[in-house]
């Protein structure tokens, strides 16, 4: 047993790729399971593995981790990246809440029906570009600090960051109004963790593709 | 101005019902002001109060917070409600992420068809039953203890009892094998602060109905069709 967090999700980035993105920010090297088959997660769940018969399913510390955000506070809490205090906590939760609300959309979008697609796709580009972006902006406009809350790289920036990229794989241009995504988007690129995790080779998932999405329903078919 | 956290959202449960609860069971008195119209609404987007223009909305210790999620993490470790240690909060969260994810069957329930609310009711209960109550009458079963994590009454006890209260609505019966759920339901509702909030003339918001769905729809200019699980 390495003692390393293990990770156990399908092959790909669904609910378990912003777990990937914190763990490597904090460069905190990880192992992974891939479900490949629906009797490898039926067997999951008859092991009494996964508390609500879902996954991502992280092994931490001695426990069986469940439900994306839970999984998520707690390594923002140990290797702290959730701010200094309470308010800068809460600071956090807030920016995450939201970031996490527009990949929502992404998450779903290559499970919509190809006639839903496009109004989708619209839909993301508006909330990015309307809602989630310019709040930002003006965060890091106003303060004039390398990171979103406290002076301090914390989960709000991993968030961010991988929110950018994944929205750019849709709408290339998004960023154009956003000069201070901009720099901020450079910075993270810059800072040797999530250099590292953006390099070939590193156990970032490529943008989900038929395969995955087959895998899926295969998968978790009632 | 009082001091007191004030909450912004429509007159019903909808996403501030949880925040309700927990504020209530730390004891914590609360403003609330009702969004009745349109106008309302975008005076407080405007105004910048709205970070994702969305409520709820608590204003509380000089925040205007938004997002239900953080907005009760801050309440549950303000009152400590939380856990002593990085552990149990990890158990809180995911006990919280369960009750939250049943919680949101029924958000939605108000919003469908009639026909649609047959089904999503049936769904309800069989995800209550199968896959969260389950889990929770294993817990304190294995442990024997009062409340969920550490001996001590938090978050997660009293995410719960709204969630059980919730599903009743839906199926009066639906305790019935879950002797220990039936011990704790009552239990914790006997907690005085909680026995207050049950208490007729107490802040807790009534069971959706069609006048409530009309204010959020013509609020949030939420006309179109929602679906069931």
């Amino acid at each position: 047993m390495s003692g390393k967090p293990r990770l156990t999700y399908l092959n790909g980035r669904g609910r378990m790729e912003p777990i990937r993105w914190l763990l490597a920010a904090a460069g905190v090297e990880f192992e992974e399971v891939y479900l490949e088959t629906k009797e490898q997660y039926d067997k999951l769940i008859k092991d009494g593995f996964l508390l609500f018969q879902q996954v991502p399913l992280v092994e931490i510390d001695g426990m069986k981790m469940v439900q994306t955000r839970a999984i998520m506070s707690y390594i923002a809490g140990k290797y702290n990246l959730y701010g200094k205090d309470l308010k800068e906590r809460a600071l956090i939760d807030m920016y995450v809440e939201g970031i996490s609300d527009l990949m929502q959309m992404i998450l779903m979008f290559p499970f919509s029906p190809p006639d839903a697609k496009e109004k989708n796709l619209d839909s993301i580009k508006e909330r990015a570009t309307n809602r989630y972006f310019p709040v930002f902006e003006k965060v890091l406009k106003q303060h004039g600090q390398d990171f979103l809350v406290g002076n301090k790289f914390s989960w709000a920036d991993v968030q961010l960051m991988e929110a950018i990229l994944a929205v750019e794989e849709k709408v290339p241009t998004v960023l154009s109004g956003f000069p201070q995504l901009q720099v901020f988007k450079t910075k993270m690129s810059n800072m040797p963790t999530i250099k590292k995790f953006l390099q070939p080779g590193s156990p970032r998932k490529p943008p989900p593709d038929a395969h995955y999405v087959e895998t899926v329903l295969k998968v978790f078919k009632k | 101005m009082s001091g007191k956290p004030k909450l912004y959202y429509f007159d019903g449960r909808g996403k501030m019902e949880s925040i309700r609860w927990l504020l209530a069971a730390a004891g914590v008195e609360f403003e609330e002001e009702f969004l009745e119209t349109r106008e309302q609404y975008e005076k407080l987007q405007q105004g910048g109060s709205l970070i994702f223009q969305q409520v709820p909305m608590v204003e509380i210790d000089g925040m205007k917070m938004v997002q239900t999620r953080a907005i009760l993490s801050f309440i549950a470790a303000k009152y400590n409600l939380y856990g002593k240690d990085l552990k149990e909060r990890a158990l809180i969260d995911m006990y919280v992420g369960g009750t939250d994810d049943l919680m949101g069957f029924i958000l939605m329930f108000p919003f469908l068809s009639a026909e649609d609310k047959e089904k999503q009711r049936a769904f309800i209960v069989q995800k209550a039953t199968s896959r969260y109550f389950p889990v929770y009458e294993k817990v304190l079963k294995d442990h024997g203890q009062d409340f969920l994590v550490g001996n001590n009454f938090s978050w997660a006890d009293v995410h719960l009892l709204e969630a059980i209260l919730m599903v009743e609505e839906k199926k009066s019966d639906v305790l019935s094998g879950f002797p220990q759920l039936q011990a704790f339901k009552a239990r914790i509702s006997s907690i005085p602060t909680i026995k207050k909030f049950l208490e007729p003339g107490s802040q807790r918001k009534p069971v959706p109905d069609d006048k409530y769905v009309e204010t959020v729809r013509r609020v949030l200019r939420m006309y179109y069709d929602i679906k069931a699980n």
